[in-house]
């Protein structure tokens, strides 16, 4: 096939990609741009395969891929979300660092110059070191998501000071590779080294508050890496589908910081979330709270006209969505107007509570974001929270409160709120919330599921 | 014309381009659809197979076409594991709106 018709067909599914994007705006269009991303995938593959030796090999090798990523993908449980993003972004890094070194290896095979100029060492540096970030990150990301390691931050002093000096490190062994005559492997391989140790050094510090931003920092990193690798081989698909996964991620990383009001730099260099410290109790001062039985909630339950439920991670934890939809259709059934408001953070990454509510068979028209509904709650008759805590927290309107400024659910302004959790302890901020001690409020103490199961009883 | 374009000023034109197209096209989704959004894209970077099929397809064959075959599985457990779960996951913001319009 002539390199014009190939440069062509990767044109051709660059569009399919973009389309695949597009798609998401609505629920409605959303399945088909999956498909359009999967003819776009299609169309690079087959085309590929017309240029390439060793079919047998290549085809065997996606087979073996295809077969594990089709079991992985049908069996993940949509709480494990988050920890099969960042396993699938750990595969992306490592691909990319594997195609680097099999480029420097050999240029030719891959389309380059036989002595590698100065600009495709550069392309093949970037596109190496953020592959190898993306893995080691990815890999950290996922053991704390998945609880084989603790989501605490591991923090020791003059970390910055370590990975700054690496970094500069790495790009100094970067520079003798880019002047070396020949291949430089020593330079290569040291590079490569510190930058998968980088990658580890970066992820370790943050926070399991602060997962969603991490994923989706990855997510864009993924991107960027399969950019890069596009500039190391000159091929402009490869370079607009990583763009578009970049920025994707980018933004995602954008919103997450700006739901939880944290600085992009300040998540990144670490070290929040996790601490226990409980405010009140330094204080020493003994606030007063209601608490009531899940009879006693299903009642004002049910006498309400309307009801705003404020799902948080807490929810998932119990696996209590179900019953949710059960008290949702029992609540509905009387009559009562019942909504769902979701925290751009109300999950461990961005949009998770959305999927975990449409697993459970809520219809999305009842799921409403922050924006949507915050002024709404002002005439509501109840609001129930369910797991959530710093999300609804109005501490958030008090200026010298660590978390003031942070966008909230405006659960205060009900006319009544109703707080199931498993005890007064703090959220993720480690801060104490007034809307638990507030005369409207009732406090139903117990796990989600249970808690939920008895409403519905009751009702 | 002065003389030729680097190849490489040309791929940093598409990139600076499609950086733009991105950020467009990913304000405008819908925030219940960003789960989805990143298990897509994430089936979308491992276009980089791409690259691993050529490294694997070379026609001399020494260590690097192994490495490249390493890369194919890598990236096509992402294709297929991507691309499936997105779908899983859009199914059933499907099944709700059927339910929704009964």
């Amino acid at each position: 096939m002539s390199a014009n018709f190939i440069a062509l067909a990767y044109l051709v599914a660059a569009v399919f990609f973009i389309l695949a994007l597009k798609g998401l705006s609505s629920p409605l269009y959303a399945r088909r741009g999956n498909f359009f991303g999967m003819v776009g995938m299609a169309i690079a593959v087959v085309t590929t395969l017309t240029i390439t030796a060793n079919w047998m090999l290549i085809v065997g090798c996606i087979a073996i891929g295809g077969l594990i990523g089709s079991v992985v993908a049908k069996r993940v449980q949509m709480t494990a979300m988050p920890e099969l993003v960042a396993f699938m972004h750990s595969l992306v890094g490592l691909a990319a660092v594997f195609i680097a070194i099999a480029a420097v290896n050999n240029p030719v095979s891959l389309g380059l110059p036989e002595v590698l100029p100065t600009g495709s060492k550069l392309e093949l540096f970037l596109g190496t070191f953020i592959g190898a970030m993306t893995w080691s990150g990815s890999v950290i990301a996922f053991l704390k998501l998945s609880g084989r390691m603790s989501g605490a931050p591991i923090v020791f002093s003059g970390q910055h000071m370590v990975n700054l000096l690496l970094a500069v490190v790495m790009v100094g062994f970067g520079l003798w590779f880019f002047f070396s005559e020949a291949t430089n492997w020593t330079a290569f391989a040291a590079m490569t080294a510190i930058a998968f140790l980088l990658g580890f050094l970066i992820i370790v510090p943050i926070g399991g508050a602060d997962m969603p931003v991490v994923i989706s920092m990855l997510n864009s990193y993924s991107g960027w890496a399969a950019a890069g690798i596009g500039f190391s081989l000159g091929n402009p698909m490869l370079i607009i589908a990583g763009s578009l996964v970049g920025s994707s991620g980018a933004i995602l990383s954008y919103i997450m910081c700006k739901a939880m009001n944290r600085p992009f730099l300040s998540v990144i260099l670490g070290g929040f979330g996790g601490e226990t410290a409980d405010q009140s109790a330094a204080a020493g001062v003994q606030k007063t709270y209601r608490s009531g039985s899940a009879d006693d909630a299903a009642f004002l339950l049910g006498n309400a006209d309307s009801v705003i439920i404020v799902p948080g991670y807490g929810l998932a934890v119990a696996r209590a969505q179900h019953s949710v939809k059960e008290l949702a259709e029992a609540l509905h059934k009387k009559g009562v107007n019942v909504r769902f408001a979701i925290h751009p953070v109300a999950g461990r990454m961005p949009g998770h509570m959305n999927v975990l509510l449409a697993e459970a068979e809520i219809p999305y028209e009842q799921v409403l974001e922050m924006d949507e509904i915050n002024s709404d709650f002002s005439t509501t008759d109840v609001v129930l929270v369910l797991g959530a805590n710093d999300v609804v927290n109005p501490a958030a309107n008090v200026p010298g409160s660590p978390i003031y400024g942070m966008p909230i659910l405006e659960a205060h302004k009900a006319r009544t709120v109703m707080v199931v959790k498993r005890s007064m302890a703090a959220g993720y901020a480690g801060l104490d919330n007034d809307l638990f001690y507030m005369d409207k409020t009732m406090m139903v103490f117990g796990d989600a599921k249970k808690v939920v199961e008895g409403m519905v009883k009751a009702l | 014309m002065i003389g030729e374009i680097d190849p490489t000023i040309i791929h940093l034109t598409v990139f600076v381009l499609a950086v733009f197209v991105g950020y467009h096209v990913v304000w405008n989704v819908t925030p219940a659809l960003h789960t989805p959004l990143m298990s897509v894209t994430n089936a979308i970077s491992s276009i980089i197979l791409v690259g691993a099929m050529l490294a694997a397809g070379s026609a001399e064959s020494d260590w690097g076409v192994w490495l490249g075959a390493a890369a194919v599985v890598l990236a096509s457990v992402n294709v297929f594991g991507g691309f499936l779960v997105t779908q899983r996951m859009l199914e059933m913001f499907k099944k709700k709106d059927k339910k929704g319009n009964a």
